[in-house]
């Protein structure tokens, strides 16, 4: 039997130090068992390397940025849709799932598929929320409180303590060790992110992580831990190795049942000197290091395709223990006129 | 031959991470007509700078408002909160609707009172009534909203000698998760100083309690802030329903959702992220039906909605004056429209287009007003098409607070047109005259010459 | 005003530099103005040819060129004057 074509649109082809989860959720999506697919790259940006990794995307469009709005989006992705006839599109950044979450049902009558947490779930979660969030489902959560004022922070200096721990609403976060650098990083942070801005009790500890996928029915299909082994000085996971927690995966069955959790996610955890776990951040997406899931052997992009499409994929039970994810950057060579075409055209 | 339309020489470099010309193709399409009316022809007949209203859309968006929440609650009154826009034609049209009036000093009431409000529709509000002002409101049968024990005190002391019992609610300030908190105005809920300002109003006899206000601050994104006063306005009501046996009337929920308009500092756009009428109104209405109110019981809601129901409605027209360069190679525009005419461009980042066709070619612009002030900035950064000198740009959701807080600063102010539903275009203001801003003032003798020789 | 010499310009009005390796994107009157400053044409001819060609007065012109060129000098793109 012939397996299926699927046209499937990626976000997040920014495979830098600091990097989207484009390439990787690719990958998975080319290793599928169940379909063949073709690859369309959606890239905010000329320089995102994967525009150029021709092996693994078909072809990709430049689309605006989230501040310009959905509708700029959307008649953006229609125009794509006109020429690619997408099945499904994965959205990978953070500050750009809203404006996709805005238009899922718009896209869907266009044939369009995605998988995205509900707009309960995905504000529930937010960083600016997550106090709340913590005591609603029982989950231990650092003492956080969100800020629009750098005076304010003097305020809360006191409970919090330093070091502290200095948010943006969407990206950044720094370790604050008075309340001058507490200052600058929120003004840093407000400029570039906007208010507010989330002050958080630092938590001493290890760092552990989990990628799993929600059914939005509140099973988990997937979810494999992952402990950083190195952490580069972006606080990103540059190796990891997957570890066999149960205690991990009973937080992540809890948090998937308890919200119906829909959608790719990753729960940053800290495991504090007592053993005890924080919840410290929930990134409503698939993560960069995705693709130690797929070759642990859960498939989290394939399986996500899959429920977007309305199918029941099998929950992934297994995964194997001890295996690394060891990154490394690899440098392309590229014509000027590729660039070039891109730049003006917008498509390549 | 016809020769080319000429558009300025123009080149950029492509830094690394910034987004080709693509990127930025979705940028908004220029803005050449509002409601059919050619913008080039409405600054021609009424001079640019320009204010512009469209009726349609103000009652579009009342009408929306106010199905939003009569599809979900059963008594649901709105009063147009005179400050946001007290233009008589832009009162008139909500009052058509069906709007009362909600002002906050002796002008804007003297003002509802000339436009024919029936005076018992009209709700003071204002933390400085005076006591002609409150005696006036008094004797009217007006929605008098005390503010503090003083103007409670004073009005207890006006009921004295008036005819009537002032009818009367107390503002209320609380905690509902927002912040700022607004506690200036009103009486605190939390710790009890709004119960305790309920118990002297019922103890006095004097005045008749008809409801409970609250205004907890403006342009709130969360619905689920109303949720809160709601709930907490209802179990004030029941304390009271138990303690005295007193139903009251209405509950006032104040001003204070977000219009369309984009927060400085926010990163998604407010068309996208701010919630809409119909997600205030589920909270609101929620709140309140699941209150301790039977269906019989429950009260008249009142929403003094502002900058929501007018800002889409109002646009500035303006025109290019000239095309600098500053000392770091930026680009600045100077327009003809400052902060002098739009206050809001303070917290608001206005969307601003062309009104007229354009190339591709974008470049990163700051757009200046006419005023020789640092402050006078309309946009810090934008991406505009090359304009050329005399070039018109349509500024955006500039309906709420800009013609009534806006100055006679350096400039007189423009016309002021209304664009009705049939297409038709009035002036609703006319621009200032030199008299106009002279005439009220007075020469001294001595002063009245400047030639002290002659 | 000379431009450098070894500046490709594209169809599509991209313009690299390889002596620094910069990218630009440049819109056709700009283009324009590069081509003719490339064939060595005076400042007055420039004036003459573009205001010939399109809905502009010289004056605005002249204003514009000047700015161009200034932006030109800032990116380098231009050889130091003798
Ligand atoms: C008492 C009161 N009601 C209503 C409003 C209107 O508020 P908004 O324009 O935010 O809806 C205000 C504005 O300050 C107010 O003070």
């Amino acid at each position: 039997m012939s397996r299926p074509i699927y046209t499937i649109a990626v976000t997040g082809l920014n495979a830098i130090d600091s990097p989207g989860p484009g390439v990787a959720v690719i990958r998975g999506l080319r290793e599928a068992a169940s379909f063949d697919v073709r690859i369309i790259g959606l890239a905010y940006e000329s320089l995102e390397p994967g525009i150029y990794m021709h092996d693994l995307v078909d072809i990709t469009y430049l689309i605006p940025y989230p501040t310009a709005g959905a509708d700029a989006l959307l008649e953006r992705l229609l125009y794509i849709n006109s020429h690619e006839k997408l099945d499904i599109i994965i959205p990978n950044f953070d500050a750009e799932l809203y404006s996709f979450m805005k238009l899922e049902a718009k896209l869907r009558d266009s044939g369009i598929h995605m998988f995205l947490p509900t707009f309960q779930q995905f504000e529930e979660r937010h960083k600016v929320n997550l106090s709340t969030f913590g005591k609603k489902y029982g989950i231990d959560v650092p003492e956080g409180i969100a800020v629009s004022d750098s005076s304010e922070i003097h305020k809360h200096a006191d409970k919090l303590d330093f070091p502290m721990m200095i948010k943006g609403k969407w990206y950044d976060a720094y370790v604050a060790y008075n309340i001058e650098q507490a200052r600058t990083y929120f003004n840093k942070i407000a400029a570039k992110w906007g208010l507010p801005v989330i002050l958080q009790k630092f938590v001493h500890g290890t760092e552990y992580n989990v990628t799993g996928l929600g059914d939005g029915e509140g099973n988990v299909i997937a979810a494999v831990p992952m402990r950083k082994q190195f952490i580069t000085d972006k606080g990103k996971a540059w190796a990891g190795i997957s570890i066999d927690d149960k205690k991990l995966l009973e937080l992540t069955t809890r948090f998937v049942s308890a919200t119906k959790w829909r959608g790719g996610f990753e729960l940053e955890m800290m495991k504090s000197g007592d053993g005890k776990y924080f919840l410290m951040e929930i990134n409503p997406r698939i993560p960069a290091w995705v693709y130690l899931a797929v070759g642990v052997g859960q498939n989290i992009p394939e399986a996500l395709a899959l429920l977007a499409l309305g199918q029941k994929p099998e929950p992934y039970k297994t995964f194997d223990v001890g295996k690394l994810f060891i990154r490394y950057s690899w440098d392309m060579i590229v014509d000027r006129s590729e660039f070039e075409n891109f730049s003006v055209k917008g498509e390549l | 031959m016809e020769k080319k339309h000429y558009e300025r020489p123009h080149i950029v470099r492509l830094d690394a991470g910034m987004p080709g010309k693509s990127g930025l193709r979705s940028e908004l399409p220029p803005t050449t007509h509002i409601d059919g009316v050619a913008v080039a022809e409405l600054i021609e007949k009424y001079g640019s700078p320009l204010f512009v209203l469209s009726e349609k859309t103000i009652r579009n968006t009342y009408q929306k408002a106010y199905k939003a929440f009569s599809t979900r609650y059963p008594k649901v009154q709105f009063a147009w909160s005179y400050k946001t826009n007290y233009l008589s034609a832009v009162c008139n049209i909500f009052h058509q609707e069906g709007s009362w009036a909600e002002v906050v000093s002796g002008f804007e009431y003297e003002k509802a009172i000339a436009s024919g409000v029936d005076p018992k529709k009209i709700i003071f509000n204002g933390p400085a009534k005076t006591r002609e002002e409150l005696v006036l409101a008094t004797e009217n049968g007006s929605l008098i909203h005390i503010d503090h024990l003083d103007e409670l005190y004073m009005l207890v002391e006006v009921a004295e000698s008036t005819s009537q019992k002032p009818r009367v609610a107390i503002r209320v300030n609380m905690d509902t998760g927002i912040y700022p908190m607004w506690d200036r105005f009103g009486f605190n809920y939390e710790n009890g100083q709004a119960w305790d300002a309920l118990n002297k109003i019922m103890h006095s006899g004097k005045l008749e309690l008809m409801g409970l206000h609250t205004h907890i601050g403006t342009f709130i994104m969360s619905a689920n802030a109303y949720a809160v006063a709601a709930s907490k306005l209802a179990e004030l009501a029941r304390s009271l329903q138990q303690k005295f046996n007193h139903q009251l009337k209405y509950i006032d929920l104040g001003g204070g959702f977000a219009s369309k308009n984009t927060l400085k500092g926010s990163y998604l756009p407010g068309s996208d992220t701010n919630p809409t009428f119909n997600e205030y109104a589920e909270a609101i209405s929620s709140a309140l039906i699941n209150s301790h109110f039977t269906p019989g019981e429950l009260p008249l809601l009142i929403l003094e909605t502002g900058r929501a129901l007018i800002d889409e409605s109002g646009y500035i027209l303006s025109t290019v004056i000239a095309n600098k360069r500053m000392s770091g190679g930026r680009r600045a525009t100077i327009i003809d429209a400052g902060v002098n005419l739009l206050f809001t461009s303070f917290w608001y980042q206005h969307q601003v287009t062309v009104a007229q066709g354009t190339s591709q070619y974008r470049e990163d612009t700051s757009l200046y007003g006419p005023l020789c002030m640092n402050i006078d900035c309309i946009r810090e950064s934008i991406n505009l098409p090359l304009l050329n000198v005399n070039d018109h740009v349509v500024i955006h959701k500039t309906g709420a607070y800009n013609l009534t807080q806006w100055m006679q600063f350096i400039h007189l102010r423009p016309n002021v047109v209304l664009i009705d539903e049939k297409g038709e275009v009035h002036i609703v203001r006319e621009k200032e005259k030199l008299t106009d801003v002279s005439g009220s003032e007075l020469i001294p003798e001595h002063l009245v010459k400047i030639n002290q020789n002659s | 005003m000379k431009i450098n010499h070894n500046l490709a310009v594209s169809e599509s009005g991209f313009l690299f530099n390889p002596g620094t390796g910069e990218s630009f994107t440049v819109n056709p009157i700009g283009a324009e103005i590069i081509a003719m400053l490339r064939n060595g044409k005076s400042r007055t001819e420039i004036i003459d040819s573009i205001t010939q060609l399109y809905q502009v007065d010289r004056n605005s012109f002249e204003k514009d060129l000047q700015d161009f060129n200034g932006i030109l000098k800032t990116y380098n793109l231009l050889e130091k004057d003798e």
